[in-house]
């Protein structure tokens, strides 16, 4: 059996799934039916100055379906905790009191003055929580008036709140990055240099979800007004994963430890994001759409395939595809492939082949009897029909063995490596020695 | 109290008024919005799609699928109507299992295909239940074109010439127009006394008069419409039924045709008598409708005696499971002999390479009512000289007959199979070869 046990800044839990600050852990009720079923931690619903701020009272939710209305992303414009500060802190003391082996991170977002920090954080250790987590992320409402985002956006600015908290405070410190920059890597770097213990990412994509045509306004439309909100769940993750990785292999930031957040829906996602160099996750839409018993999954499942791969903690298999993530212009040009179509699989709907026919290399050839073909002499390899098609396992790559001919080139495959580096076609190429 | 389900003979009333009205409503509920938006999710909009082909009327249907996914049903039936103007009825009647259903991809890869026929029911429902007609006839053309029989080719004919400008005279031997939509499809199909309603719709169009209890051959001839039209279309199905001599039975012997005809023209089915013991001789749709409708008139048993295999009826494997499922029981390899005291005899057979014989084993079935359903005919209108291949008129792939200016379709013509939908798709078909004969 797999110990799944996390010791993430020296935050304790029994397993790496935490829930994120959102609605899922915004009080009291809610946390402890999550730590019955079975969450490993939570990062508290965001705590801001009292008086508290509101919320809209209308919509705050809009949507992005796949299909059978599958939640693939959540927009919302909701802010932080609409409660008083007193009585997040009375709830967070109560839970912790009873529930001491589960993380309990408290996420805080006040306005940038050392002394409003410092206060609230001499509140929130009193409280006996394991941590705090700055949140520099929400892009919408909060940042209008300099906060969230605003600050996440602006390194020198994350550097300096941190640095404050960390003289502040003996808990560990956790900046919660925002995705709505350029590079992510100059945010993680400024919370590095401000003393922050760890990072977490993502906080939501701003965004749009969809425009209602008969109000011609954006959705979720309060009295025919909508706002840019945050952007999370599945259609968020492969942001998240870039964003992770480039953190966790850049030379200044790879050292800092990394809680992986953005459409943790599963075991397998999860398994990703460590693999990336996450230390743990964070999980919210997934619990906004399925209840908090998803955890059973994620932890049943990642449990048995650590066991099948024989990894006896998440730290064996921790930052592993790390040095595989690489830059474009180092992929080797010499590995060829080929798409395989499984007859046996193929149901005849011809999807590769319109995708192939219309969009891609016309390497695909349709018989009357409806029978799909890959051509070798016209096929790039793009995986394009291994995407749409509808059956896992149907179309497949296979590589080309160093020796064989490529039909489509007219050339052997090559046995050694050779990148874009040293290609003939590239200017700027060094000549390999 | 009437009569009971255990009363011998043909009697009426063994049903309480409530078992009629549940009995008789739709076999198959039409799919909600909702049910619809997730049956819409499976589809995979694929290329140049099986089910496309698999439909006699070529309904493109990944396409109307695909409206319903995006939320157009109406225009989603715009995209049936447009190849199928009676889009709604075969909805409802298809044998979808024997077409677009069993192309399907999703039947190859998990045995369920998309339910096709009843995203057509929901996109056409939609559409019908605002009233709209979404076609526009195009400006008059001075043609006239004589359109006989009003069933499924004659009206779907008739439509598309109205369509293209024509003026259309569409005459029918009976009261009520509709064909066989009206007269003969199982009433559990076509709930509401749709096929009215359908065609009330369809007459939106403009430029179609139709009149009823008029007979070609008995009223007028072929020679005076040929005169007094520029094109005719025979669209008259079959009026014919195949004999089935039973001695000692005749007083109990029925035609499964007129039972279904008399049954979906009932307005009180109270009153339509049935037997205890029925006894139903075929094997293709017919005989399904008959046995099952018997059953839902409360006889107490019912039997399907076919004659060859089971593989070989007519019937898809969907309709038997429908028939087995309301209580009919299908007996197959044996054939009727003679009627006997209560009930009739009959004999096992046994395909051989020369053909079907009795084995000599016999048994008895009582059946105090016997309905056969063993084929129709194509019963020529007299004074009609048209050319015949294999006891149907003879058209060409436009539905031309042998005779100039004269256009045949539906079951009355030779080729494809006698599906509703096949009547559309030929009485639409021969419309196009008459406005290109009318317009050149
Ligand atoms: C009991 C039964 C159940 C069936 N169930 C199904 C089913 O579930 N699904 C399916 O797809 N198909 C079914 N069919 C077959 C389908 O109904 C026919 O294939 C279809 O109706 C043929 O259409 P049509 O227009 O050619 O002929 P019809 O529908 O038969 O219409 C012909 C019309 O012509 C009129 N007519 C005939 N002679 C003359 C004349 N001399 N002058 C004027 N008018 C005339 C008739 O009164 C009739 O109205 C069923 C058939 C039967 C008998
Ligand atoms: C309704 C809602 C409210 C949120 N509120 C907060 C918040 O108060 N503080 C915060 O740091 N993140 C907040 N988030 C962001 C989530 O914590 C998380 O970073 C994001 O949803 C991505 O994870 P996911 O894909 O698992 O949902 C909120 C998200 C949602 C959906
Ligand atoms: S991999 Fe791309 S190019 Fe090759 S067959 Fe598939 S779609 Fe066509």
């Amino acid at each position: 059996m797999a110990d799944l046990r996390n010791d993430f800044v020296g935050i304790k839990s029994p397993n790496p799934f935490w829930l994120a600050s959102a609605p899922p852990t915004d009080k009291e009720y809610n946390v402890r039916r999550a730590f019955e079923a079975g969450w490993g931690g939570v990062v508290w619903k965001t705590l801001g100055l009292d008086p508290h701020i509101v919320n809209v009272n209308g919509p705050r939710y809009g949507v992005i379906h796949g299909a059978d209305r599958r939640v693939l992303g959540i927009n919302n414009i909701e802010l932080i905790t609409d409660r008083p500060l007193e009585t997040n802190l009375r709830e967070i003391k109560a839970v912790k009191r009873d529930w001491p082996d589960r993380a309990m991170v408290v996420s805080l977002m006040v306005p940038c003055e050392e002394v409003c920090w410092t206060d609230i954080l001499r509140d929130v250790e009193e409280t006996g929580a394991d941590g705090v987590e700055l949140n520099f992320g929400c892009p919408h409402g909060m940042s209008e008036r300099g906060m969230g985002a605003a600050v996440g956006q602006v390194p020198e600015y994350i550097e300096m709140v941190a640095r404050w908290c960390k003289a502040a405070t003996r808990m560990p410190v956790i900046v919660k990055l925002t995705p709505n920059i350029t590079d992510i890597r100059y945010p993680a770097r400024a919370a590095l240099a401000g003393g922050a213990d760890a990072v977490s990412l993502i906080n939501t994509v701003s965004s749009i979800t969809s425009v209602n045509l008969d109000l011609m306004a954006p959705e979720p439309t309060i009295d025919g007004k909508g706002s840019h909100g945050g952007y999370c769940g599945p259609a968020v993750k492969p942001i998240a994963l870039n964003m992770v990785a480039e953190i966790a292999r850049d030379a200044q930031t790879r050292t800092i430890p990394i809680s992986g957040i953005g459409g943790v829906t599963t075991w397998r996602d999860a398994a990703e994001f460590i693999a990336l160099g996450a230390g743990n996750v964070q999980v919210c839409t997934a619990a906004m759409t399925y209840g908090f018993k998803i955890v059973q999954e994620m932890i049943a499942g990642l449990s048995d395939w650590m066991d099948e791969k024989g990894y006896a903690t998440t730290e064996d298999f921790k930052g592993m595809a790390v040095p595989n993530v690489t830059d474009w212009q180092y992929l080797n040009l010499n590995y060829v492939t080929k798409a395989r179509i499984d007859q046996d699989k193929c149901i005849q709907c011809g999807r590769c082949y319109a995708a192939c026919e219309d969009t891609s290399h016309q390497a695909i050839s349709m018989s009357a009897d409806r029978k799909f073909d890959v051509i070798d002499a016209e096929c790039v390899a793009c995986n394009l029909c291994v995407n749409v098609c509808p059956v896992d396992g149907c179309i497949t790559m296979e590589e080309l063995a160093p020796g064989a001919l490529d039909e489509r080139t007219g050339r052997v495959v090559e046995a050694a490596h050779g990148d874009w580096t040293g290609h003939p076609n590239n200017p700027g190429a060094v000549a390999a020695e | 109290m009437g009569a009971t389900q255990r009363q011998d003979g043909i009697v009426a009333g063994r049903l309480s008024p409530e078992a009629y009205v549940e009995n008789f409503t739709d076999a198959y509920p039409p799919l909600d919005p909702h049910e619809a938006l997730v049956a819409a999710d499976r589809c995979y909009f694929c290329h140049d799609a099986p089910c496309i082909a698999a439909c006699p009327t070529e309904i493109d249907i990944p396409l109307f699928i695909r409206q319903i996914q995006a939320g157009s049903p109406k225009g989603a039936a715009k995209t049936i109507l447009n190849q199928n103007i009676l889009g709604g009825m075969c909805a409802r009647v298809c044998p979808t299992e024997t077409l677009c259903e069993e192309a399907c991809v999703r039947e190859l890869a998990e045995g369920k295909p998309v339910q096709i026929g009843a995203l057509q029911r929901f996109a056409t429902d939609t559409l019908m239940a605002t009233g709209e007609h979404p076609f526009t006839r195009a400006d008059p053309t001075g043609k006239i074109v004589a359109v006989i029989g009003a069933g499924p080719a004659g009206l779907a004919c008739a439509h598309r010439l109205a369509l293209h400008g024509h003026k259309v005279v569409v005459v029918d031997g009976r009261a009520k127009p509709g064909g066989l939509n009206e007269y003969g499809i199982a009433s559990y199909k076509t709930v509401d006394n749709f096929a009215q309603a359908e065609i009330d719709w369809l007459m939106k169009i403009g430029g179609i008069r139709i009149e009823t209890g008029a007979m070609l051959g008995r009223d007028f001839t072929l020679d005076e419409l040929r005169h007094d039209y520029d094109a005719v279309f025979l669209g008259m199905g079959l009026s014919g039924v195949n004999a089935l001599m039973l001695d000692g039975a005749e007083d109990r012997l029925g035609n499964a045709v007129d039972f279904i005809a008399t049954l979906r023209q009932s307005d009180d089915l109270s009153r339509l008598p049935i037997g205890r013991r029925v006894v139903v001789i075929g094997g293709g749709m017919t005989a399904v409708d008959a046995a099952v409708q018997s059953k839902l008139l409360g006889a107490q048993d019912v039997t399907i005696v076919y004659r060859r295999s089971q593989e070989r009826m007519g019937a898809s494997r969907h309709e038997q499971d429908h028939a087995t499922a309301s209580g009919v029981r299908l007996v197959c390899n044996a054939m009727p002999v003679r009627g006997v005291e209560g009930g009739v005899e009959f004999e096992y057979t046994q395909e051989t390479p020369d053909g079907l014989h009795g084995t000599g084993e016999t048994f008895t079935l009582a059946a105090d009512q016997v309905l056969r359903a063993i084929g129709q005919t194509y019963g020529e209108a007299p004074g009609a000289v048209l050319d015949l291949e294999r006891g149907k008129i003879r058209v060409d792939t436009e539905g031309r007959t042998s005779i100039a200016s004269v256009w045949a379709g539906g079951d009355c013509a030779a080729g494809g199979e006698d599906l509703t939908v096949t009547a559309v798709a030929e009485g639409r078909d021969a419309a196009e070869s008459i406005h290109r004969a009318l317009s050149a």
